[in-house]
Protein backbone atom coordinates (compact mmCIF):
# COMPACT_ATOMS: atom_id res chain seq x y z
CA UNK A 1 0.00 0.00 0.00
CA UNK A 2 1.54 3.25 -0.68
CA UNK A 3 2.57 6.00 1.50
CA UNK A 4 0.13 9.16 2.14
CA UNK A 5 1.09 12.49 2.64
CA UNK A 6 -0.60 15.59 3.56
CA UNK A 7 0.11 18.67 2.62
CA UNK A 8 -1.05 21.65 4.40
CA UNK A 9 -2.66 24.35 2.73
CA UNK A 10 -2.87 27.94 4.41
CA UNK A 11 -4.53 30.99 2.87
CA UNK A 12 -1.37 32.17 1.18
CA UNK A 13 0.56 29.14 1.02
CA UNK A 14 1.81 28.47 -2.73
CA UNK A 15 4.07 25.97 -3.22
CA UNK A 16 1.80 22.99 -2.07
CA UNK A 17 0.97 21.58 -5.91
CA UNK A 18 5.00 21.53 -6.05
CA UNK A 19 5.19 19.58 -3.07
CA UNK A 20 2.14 17.19 -4.43
CA UNK A 21 4.19 17.03 -7.86
CA UNK A 22 7.18 15.62 -5.85
CA UNK A 23 5.84 13.41 -3.64
CA UNK A 24 4.07 11.48 -6.98
CA UNK A 25 7.79 11.40 -8.10
CA UNK A 26 8.80 9.87 -5.34
CA UNK A 27 5.64 7.30 -5.63
CA UNK A 28 3.24 8.74 -2.65
CA UNK A 29 0.01 9.47 -2.42
CA UNK A 30 -0.53 13.03 -1.36
CA UNK A 31 -3.68 14.93 -0.52
CA UNK A 32 -3.78 18.81 -0.06
CA UNK A 33 -5.39 19.36 3.28
CA UNK A 34 -7.07 23.07 4.04
CA UNK A 35 -5.33 25.12 6.84
CA UNK A 36 -9.51 25.47 8.31
CA UNK A 37 -9.57 21.72 8.58
CA UNK A 38 -10.08 20.49 12.57
CA UNK A 39 -8.64 17.02 11.32
CA UNK A 40 -5.87 15.34 9.89
CA UNK A 41 -7.60 12.92 7.11
CA UNK A 42 -5.58 9.35 7.51
CA UNK A 43 -2.63 10.13 6.47
CA UNK A 44 1.18 8.60 7.55
CA UNK A 45 3.11 12.32 7.42
CA UNK A 46 2.62 16.20 6.67
CA UNK A 47 3.95 18.73 4.76
CA UNK A 48 3.91 22.19 6.09
CA UNK A 49 4.95 23.78 2.23
CA UNK A 50 6.55 27.29 1.44
CA UNK A 51 4.54 30.68 0.90
CA UNK A 52 3.00 33.21 2.46
CA UNK A 53 0.74 32.14 5.03
CA UNK A 54 -1.83 34.35 6.36
CA UNK A 55 -0.09 37.04 4.34
CA UNK A 56 3.20 36.55 6.23
CA UNK A 57 0.89 38.82 9.02
CA UNK A 58 3.04 39.83 11.94
CA UNK A 59 5.87 37.70 11.74
CA UNK A 60 5.90 34.79 8.57
CA UNK A 61 4.02 31.74 10.26
CA UNK A 62 3.02 34.06 13.47
CA UNK A 63 -0.50 33.66 12.83
CA UNK A 64 -0.22 29.94 10.95
CA UNK A 65 -0.17 28.38 14.34
CA UNK A 66 -3.82 29.53 15.02
CA UNK A 67 -4.86 27.70 12.52
CA UNK A 68 -7.38 24.78 13.32
CA UNK A 69 -5.41 22.32 11.42
CA UNK A 70 -2.30 23.00 13.64
CA UNK A 71 -3.85 21.55 16.77
CA UNK A 72 -3.88 17.84 14.92
CA UNK A 73 -0.62 18.44 13.26
CA UNK A 74 0.91 18.78 16.56
CA UNK A 75 -0.58 15.83 18.09
CA UNK A 76 0.39 13.84 15.12
CA UNK A 77 3.99 15.37 15.80
CA UNK A 78 3.45 14.47 19.38
CA UNK A 79 2.53 10.93 18.66
CA UNK A 80 5.73 10.95 16.69
CA UNK A 81 4.25 11.39 12.83
CA UNK A 82 6.38 12.49 10.25
CA UNK A 83 5.94 16.58 10.18
CA UNK A 84 8.07 18.45 7.34
CA UNK A 85 8.37 22.12 7.16
CA UNK A 86 9.61 23.95 4.14
CA UNK A 87 11.05 27.70 4.09
CA UNK A 88 7.78 29.08 5.26
CA UNK A 89 6.62 25.92 6.80
CA UNK A 90 9.84 26.19 8.70
CA UNK A 91 9.11 29.63 10.15
CA UNK A 92 5.35 27.97 10.81
CA UNK A 93 7.43 25.15 13.04
CA UNK A 94 9.50 27.65 14.89
CA UNK A 95 6.65 29.88 15.63
CA UNK A 96 4.47 26.87 16.84
CA UNK A 97 7.16 26.09 19.43
CA UNK A 98 7.36 22.58 17.87
CA UNK A 99 11.52 23.67 16.24
CA UNK A 100 13.12 25.86 18.44
CA UNK A 101 14.97 29.43 17.24
CA UNK A 102 13.56 31.55 14.71
CA UNK A 103 13.86 32.88 11.66
CA UNK A 104 15.19 36.49 11.10
CA UNK A 105 15.48 38.74 7.92
CA UNK A 106 18.78 37.62 5.65
CA UNK A 107 21.69 39.24 6.50
CA UNK A 108 22.01 41.47 3.74
CA UNK A 109 18.42 42.67 3.18
CA UNK A 110 18.41 40.50 -0.05
CA UNK A 111 15.31 38.16 -1.00
CA UNK A 112 17.30 35.00 -2.06
CA UNK A 113 16.40 32.94 -5.19
CA UNK A 114 18.37 30.90 -6.25
CA UNK A 115 20.36 26.60 -5.88
CA UNK A 116 22.46 26.69 -3.09
CA UNK A 117 24.99 23.91 -1.73
CA UNK A 118 23.93 21.92 1.20
CA UNK A 119 25.80 19.45 3.31
CA UNK A 120 24.18 16.32 4.98
CA UNK A 121 25.07 17.02 8.92
CA UNK A 122 23.02 13.99 10.74
CA UNK A 123 20.84 11.29 9.77
CA UNK A 124 18.66 11.29 13.30
CA UNK A 125 15.99 13.31 10.60
CA UNK A 126 13.18 11.44 9.13
CA UNK A 127 14.52 13.33 5.66
CA UNK A 128 17.82 12.05 5.54
CA UNK A 129 17.48 8.78 7.66
CA UNK A 130 18.68 7.35 3.97
CA UNK A 131 21.50 9.42 3.41
CA UNK A 132 25.09 9.63 4.71
CA UNK A 133 26.59 12.09 6.53
CA UNK A 134 28.73 14.48 4.40
CA UNK A 135 26.45 13.82 1.43
CA UNK A 136 26.30 17.04 -0.58
CA UNK A 137 22.82 17.89 -1.86
CA UNK A 138 22.46 21.01 -4.56
CA UNK A 139 18.63 22.55 -3.70
CA UNK A 140 17.33 25.76 -4.56
CA UNK A 141 16.42 28.33 -2.13
CA UNK A 142 13.77 31.10 -2.19
CA UNK A 143 13.68 33.53 0.97
CA UNK A 144 13.58 36.68 2.76
CA UNK A 145 13.32 35.51 6.21
CA UNK A 146 15.66 32.27 6.29
CA UNK A 147 18.45 33.49 8.35
CA UNK A 148 18.28 30.99 11.37
CA UNK A 149 18.97 32.36 15.25
CA UNK A 150 18.43 30.77 18.28
CA UNK A 151 20.29 31.29 21.95
CA UNK A 152 23.68 29.82 22.51
CA UNK A 153 22.26 27.59 25.10
CA UNK A 154 20.27 26.47 22.30
CA UNK A 155 22.87 26.45 19.75
CA UNK A 156 25.04 23.63 22.06
CA UNK A 157 21.43 21.32 22.56
CA UNK A 158 20.88 21.47 19.07
CA UNK A 159 24.79 20.43 18.34
CA UNK A 160 24.77 17.81 21.39
CA UNK A 161 21.55 16.32 20.66
CA UNK A 162 22.85 15.49 16.29
CA UNK A 163 19.50 17.73 15.75
CA UNK A 164 21.64 20.08 12.96
CA UNK A 165 20.20 17.73 9.90
CA UNK A 166 21.42 20.46 7.05
CA UNK A 167 24.51 23.05 6.36
CA UNK A 168 25.00 25.62 4.26
CA UNK A 169 28.45 25.12 2.41
CA UNK A 170 28.62 28.66 1.65
CA UNK A 171 25.90 30.34 4.07
CA UNK A 172 24.20 32.73 1.66
CA UNK A 173 21.78 33.96 4.27
CA UNK A 174 23.66 34.44 7.56
CA UNK A 175 22.19 31.41 9.42
CA UNK A 176 23.88 30.94 12.70
CA UNK A 177 26.58 27.46 12.53
CA UNK A 178 25.57 27.57 8.86
CA UNK A 179 22.28 26.20 9.31
CA UNK A 180 20.21 25.37 6.43
CA UNK A 181 17.41 22.59 8.24
CA UNK A 182 17.14 21.05 12.01
CA UNK A 183 14.91 18.53 13.61
CA UNK A 184 13.45 18.22 17.03
CA UNK A 185 14.83 15.76 19.62
CA UNK A 186 13.27 12.70 18.39
CA UNK A 187 14.20 13.74 14.17
CA UNK A 188 10.85 13.58 13.35
CA UNK A 189 9.43 17.06 13.12
CA UNK A 190 12.23 18.67 10.48
CA UNK A 191 12.53 22.34 9.16
CA UNK A 192 14.40 23.63 6.22
CA UNK A 193 14.72 26.78 4.29
CA UNK A 194 15.91 25.04 0.95
CA UNK A 195 13.16 23.61 -1.17
CA UNK A 196 13.20 19.95 -1.89
CA UNK A 197 9.96 20.15 -4.05
CA UNK A 198 12.16 21.97 -6.84
CA UNK A 199 15.00 19.61 -7.07
CA UNK A 200 12.79 16.50 -7.32
CA UNK A 201 13.14 15.88 -11.38
CA UNK A 202 15.78 15.61 -13.81
CA UNK A 203 14.26 18.57 -15.72
CA UNK A 204 14.46 21.43 -12.78
CA UNK A 205 18.34 20.55 -13.08
CA UNK A 206 18.69 18.58 -9.52
CA UNK A 207 17.03 15.19 -8.77
CA UNK A 208 18.94 16.20 -4.51
CA UNK A 209 15.81 17.39 -3.39
CA UNK A 210 13.90 13.74 -4.36
CA UNK A 211 16.05 11.83 -2.04
CA UNK A 212 15.02 14.08 0.69
CA UNK A 213 11.52 13.46 0.18
CA UNK A 214 12.03 9.68 -0.49
CA UNK A 215 13.42 9.32 3.13
CA UNK A 216 10.82 11.04 4.32
CA UNK A 217 8.08 8.67 2.94
CA UNK A 218 10.06 6.17 3.79
CA UNK A 219 9.85 7.38 7.28
CA UNK A 220 6.41 8.18 7.30
CA UNK A 221 5.26 5.14 6.10
CA UNK A 222 7.52 2.82 9.19
CA UNK A 223 4.67 4.27 11.43
CA UNK A 224 0.76 3.59 11.97
CA UNK A 225 -1.69 5.51 9.70
CA UNK A 226 -3.24 8.85 11.12
CA UNK A 227 -1.22 8.21 14.42
CA UNK B 1 -11.70 50.96 33.28
CA UNK B 2 -10.49 51.35 29.46
CA UNK B 3 -6.36 51.92 28.66
CA UNK B 4 -4.47 52.64 24.83
CA UNK B 5 -1.98 49.89 25.08
CA UNK B 6 0.93 51.49 22.86
CA UNK B 7 3.25 48.56 22.19
CA UNK B 8 6.52 48.67 20.38
CA UNK B 9 8.61 46.08 18.92
CA UNK B 10 12.20 46.59 18.38
CA UNK B 11 14.79 43.13 17.36
CA UNK B 12 16.63 42.64 20.03
CA UNK B 13 20.25 44.26 20.58
CA UNK B 14 22.41 41.86 18.86
CA UNK B 15 19.95 40.81 16.23
CA UNK B 16 21.41 41.94 12.58
CA UNK B 17 18.41 45.06 11.71
CA UNK B 18 19.34 44.86 7.94
CA UNK B 19 16.16 47.47 7.24
CA UNK B 20 17.82 49.48 9.96
CA UNK B 21 21.39 49.96 8.17
CA UNK B 22 19.99 50.02 4.90
CA UNK B 23 17.81 53.11 5.81
CA UNK B 24 20.83 54.24 7.70
CA UNK B 25 22.73 54.15 4.48
CA UNK B 26 20.45 55.82 2.31
CA UNK B 27 20.11 58.50 4.11
CA UNK B 28 23.31 60.42 3.83
CA UNK B 29 22.45 60.24 0.17
CA UNK B 30 19.81 63.06 1.02
CA UNK B 31 22.53 65.23 3.02
CA UNK B 32 21.51 64.17 6.66
CA UNK B 33 24.88 63.52 7.97
CA UNK B 34 25.63 62.39 11.45
CA UNK B 35 22.55 59.76 11.47
CA UNK B 36 23.40 56.46 13.35
CA UNK B 37 22.14 53.09 15.07
CA UNK B 38 19.35 53.67 12.94
CA UNK B 39 16.28 50.65 14.13
CA UNK B 40 13.61 49.85 12.38
CA UNK B 41 10.76 48.64 14.30
CA UNK B 42 6.64 48.26 14.52
CA UNK B 43 3.95 50.27 16.34
CA UNK B 44 0.91 48.12 17.92
CA UNK B 45 -1.83 49.90 19.42
CA UNK B 46 -5.46 49.05 20.81
CA UNK B 47 -7.91 49.56 23.50
CA UNK B 48 -8.09 47.23 26.72
CA UNK B 49 -10.53 46.73 29.57
CA UNK B 50 -8.93 46.20 32.77
CA UNK B 51 -9.27 46.97 36.68
CA UNK B 52 -6.43 48.95 36.92
CA UNK B 53 -3.36 50.22 34.40
CA UNK B 54 -0.99 47.51 36.88
CA UNK B 55 -3.31 44.60 35.11
CA UNK B 56 -3.29 46.39 31.76
CA UNK B 57 0.36 46.42 31.57
CA UNK B 58 0.40 42.75 33.09
CA UNK B 59 -1.76 41.43 30.21
CA UNK B 60 -0.48 43.30 27.10
CA UNK B 61 2.95 41.94 28.36
CA UNK B 62 1.39 38.38 28.75
CA UNK B 63 0.67 39.51 24.96
CA UNK B 64 3.80 40.04 23.57
CA UNK B 65 5.73 36.96 25.07
CA UNK B 66 2.91 34.92 24.22
CA UNK B 67 2.13 36.51 20.26
CA UNK B 68 2.84 39.80 19.44
CA UNK B 69 6.73 39.51 19.16
CA UNK B 70 8.72 36.66 19.05
CA UNK B 71 11.30 37.03 21.69
CA UNK B 72 13.66 34.92 20.25
CA UNK B 73 14.28 37.74 18.41
CA UNK B 74 12.30 40.43 19.31
CA UNK B 75 11.89 42.75 22.51
CA UNK B 76 9.17 45.26 23.46
CA UNK B 77 8.20 48.11 25.14
CA UNK B 78 4.71 48.34 26.68
CA UNK B 79 2.96 51.86 27.50
CA UNK B 80 -0.37 52.01 28.85
CA UNK B 81 -2.53 54.89 29.64
CA UNK B 82 -6.12 55.53 30.94
CA UNK B 83 -8.12 56.10 27.80
CA UNK B 84 -9.72 59.39 27.62
CA UNK B 85 -14.03 59.71 27.10
CA UNK B 86 -14.24 60.37 23.74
Amino acid sequence: MSTTIGVIQFPGTNCEQDVVEALREVDAEAVVVWHGDERLPSVDGVVLPGGFAHGDYLRPGAIARFSPIMSAVRSFADQGGSVLGICNGFQVLTESGLLPGALQKNAGLKFLCGPAELVVCSTKSVITAESTVGTSLRIPVNHFEGNYTCDAETLASLRAGDQIVLRYADNPNGSVDDIAGICNERGNVVGLMPHPERAAHALLGSRDGAALLRSFVGESSRVPSGV
Amino acid sequence: MRFDVTVEVHLRPGIADPEGSTVERALPTLGFDGVSHVRVGKLITFELEADSAEQADQQATDMCQRFLTNPVIEDARVAVAEAQPA
